[in-house]
């Protein structure tokens, strides 16, 4: 048998390109931590909410855009962490802080459960099965009288005031809390999504009966996948909430939480690490500019929607990136003979 | 035990207005696997537009409406599917997902501006009223009885058209195999707006019942669209027979949940339709095996 001919090779992993942005967002992310100190406090909120939507989009689109999960019931982690966080708070008297973290496991032990669901369903069905969950969940905490049932509940400002860490304000402590968030879930995706593991996911996403032909324990991943979102969702849910100071069953389990994630997504570029950066500035420079004309706001963000899809099948970000051929954060191997 | 009859005799009449929601989507789901999340709010647009064509034209009851919304929800259906939605459907389920949340969301905020956020209802005369007593101190609604016939006649008409006709036998080939069916010249881009106004056609039905069944507001459809979607899942992709039993098993199963605990009428729903998935994921009658 002959041997095959081989020539000398080596998989790059990153580009000039990759390792200037990466040092650029180092620096971007030390000047927005700067951001309490210099600019009001309605933009500090803006920028707070800037990026726990940027989190919530990116653990979506790490489900959907690269394992193949379409999940339509987000919002059922993200209101069992607020929940969470409420009830820890006034029934357990935990520090706030303390319970961010106990919303975020809370979120990650109630998936498996749901996942034994989520798993057994595919496609369309999938889409549908996990949004009935989170209806069952909304339907759930609407009957426990302990947590306001049907009315929700407030967090009373003595709670509220714990936030404070010294001189630095709670508006300033929640941002900064949303922007770590909102920077380790992009950190950890771009981690994940270069490892072993990473590889192994995309090569689900893409066909998941030769991903495990070629050896791919495709169940465990996705299910450590889905586990790590939910932490994630449940963690935003309980900031979010924590910023609000007040939850109710109808606004914690509202479905546009997902559309919006979805929204943000698709519209940047699915399957990518920097659409959902894209789709979030997006959806908030529409936001500020354009709120005040009320519901034909929305209209506008509906017709946006149909339009992008249309046109930019890619969304923004991912149709730009393949015409010219970038990528700030690749993901994926780049093959070179060595000649 | 005329309390359990009674309950599911409801059960089954709620059930038929679930697969009066549902015979639409089941249809379109059925050929083109399309996740229309904007069907709830073209229910609720054509209870808001029989409402207003109503008043133009002065009708005695809302059924007179139906003439004219019929034929318009099938040419809307035809047009959107045409322009929007037919150049979105590729292998990748989320694109034209998200054009139908576009539309969900320009449908709901436009009724929103027009009408707002006023609970509005159909008054639908004398019939509301007329039940019929049956032995045990039991009692069925004249109105309920009309809708369950419609239901079945809706179901049955397009399962009939499925499969007993041309049309039925190109949509059935272009679900199954969508290139060979165009090899063999099937024009699907025709065939699945046909789909889809046929699917606004019964919407239109679905939303002027519906109105004159309970009030509604703009922002209703997300909350009867859950239920269109558990009853064609239950049921199985493409078997629109399958679909009204779909419907009429969450209808008893809210029933009954409600004969212990109002609470507990919409939790039971949803928990039978996951326990029924977990047990058959592909539903009840699915048409073919995959």
């Amino acid at each position: 048998m002959n041997a095959p001919i081989q020539t000398p090779f080596h998989v790059n992993q990153s580009s000039r390109l990759s390792r200037i942005s990466g040092w650029l967002s180092v620096a971007v992310v030390v000047v927005l931590a700067t951001v309490p100190w210099w600019l009001g406090r309605g933009q500090v909120s803006v920028l707070m909410e800037f990026f726990y939507y940027l989190a919530l989009a990116q653990l979506w689109n790490l489900l959907a855009g690269f394992s193949g999960i379409v999940s339509l019931g987000q919002q059922a982690f993200l209101g069992l962490g607020g929940y969470v966080l409420f009830f820890a708070c006034t029934q357990m008297g935990l520090h706030p802080l303390v319970a961010l973290l106990l919303a975020g496991l809370a979120g990650a032990v109630i998936a498996l459960p749901s996942a034994l669901a989520v798993f057994r369903l595919q496609g369309a069905y999938q889409a549908i099965g996990t949004w009935v969950i989170a209806e069952i969940f909304a339907l759930i905490f609407l009957q426990v009288q302990v947590l306001g049932a049907g009315s929700g509940m407030s967090l009373p400002v003595s709670i509220a005031r714990q936030v404070q860490i010294g001189s630095v304000r709670r508006d300033a402590v929640l941002y900064l809390i949303a922007l770590l968030l909102g920077v380790l879930v992009m950190a950890c995706s771009y981690a994940l999504l270069r490892s072993r593991t990473g590889l192994a996911l995309m090569a689900i996403r893409d066909n998941e009966l030769s991903a495990r032909t070629a050896g791919v324990n495709s169940q465990r991943i996705k299910l450590m996948v889905f586990v790590a979102t939910s932490f994630g969702t449940a963690l935003a849910g309980a900031l979010i909430y924590l910023a609000k100071l007040r939850i109710s069953p109808q606004a914690a389990f509202d479905i546009n939480w997902t559309s919006y994630m979805m929204f943000i997504v698709i519209i940047g570029g699915i399957g990518t690490l920097e659409g959902p950066i894209v789709g979030t500035l997006v959806f908030f420079l529409l936001r500020e500019y354009l709120s005040q004309l009320g519901g034909s706001y929305l209209i506008l963000l509906g017709a946006l929607a149909i339009v992008v899809m249309l046109f930019l099948p890619g969304g923004i970000w991912g149709t730009f990136a393949t015409r010219l051929k970038v990528s700030l954060f690749p993901t994926q191997r780049w093959f070179i003979e060595d000649v | 035990m005329s309390i359990w009859i009674d309950s599911i005799l409801q059960g089954i009449l709620l059930g038929a207005i679930y697969a009066l929601f549902a015979a639409g989507l089941s249809l379109v789901f059925g050929v083109m696997r399309l996740v229309n999340v904007a069907h709830g709010d073209f229910i609720v647009l054509a209870a808001f537009l029989a409402l207003w064509l109503q008043k133009l034209f002065g009708f005695s009851t809302p059924f007179w409406t139906l003439l004219l919304l019929v034929p318009l929800m099938f040419v809307l259906g035809y047009v959107l599917q045409r322009a929007v939605i037919n150049p979105a459907l590729t292998e990748n389920v989320l694109r034209p997902l998200l054009i139908t949340f576009g539309l969900s969301i320009i449908v709901q905020n436009g009724l929103l501006q027009i009408f707002s956020a006023d609970a509005q209802k159909l008054q639908g005369g004398s019939l509301e009223v007329v039940s019929f007593a049956l032995p045990g101190g039991l009692a069925l609604g004249a109105f309920p009885l009309l809708m369950l016939a419609i239901s079945v006649a809706i179901l049955g008409g397009l399962q009939s058209l499925m499969f007993h006709t041309r049309l039925g036998r190109a949509l059935r080939a272009t679900s199954d195999d969508i290139k060979t069916a165009s090899l063999m010249g099937v024009r699907t881009p025709h065939l699945f707006s046909i789909a889809s106004g046929l699917a606004l056609a019964t919407v239109a039905v679905a939303g002027v019942f519906s109105g004159i069944r309970a009030s509604f507001i703009p922002t209703n459809g997300p909350d009867w669209l859950i239920f269109a979607f558990e009853a064609v899942i239950i049921g199985g992709l493409g078997s629109l027979w399958g679909t009204l039993a779909g419907g009429i098993i969450l209808g008893v199963a809210q029933s009954i949940g409600a004969h212990f605990s109002p609470g507990w009428q919409l939790l039971t729903g949803h928990l039978v339709f996951l326990a029924l998935l977990m047990l058959r994921p592909r539903g009840l009658f699915p048409r073919r095996t995959e």
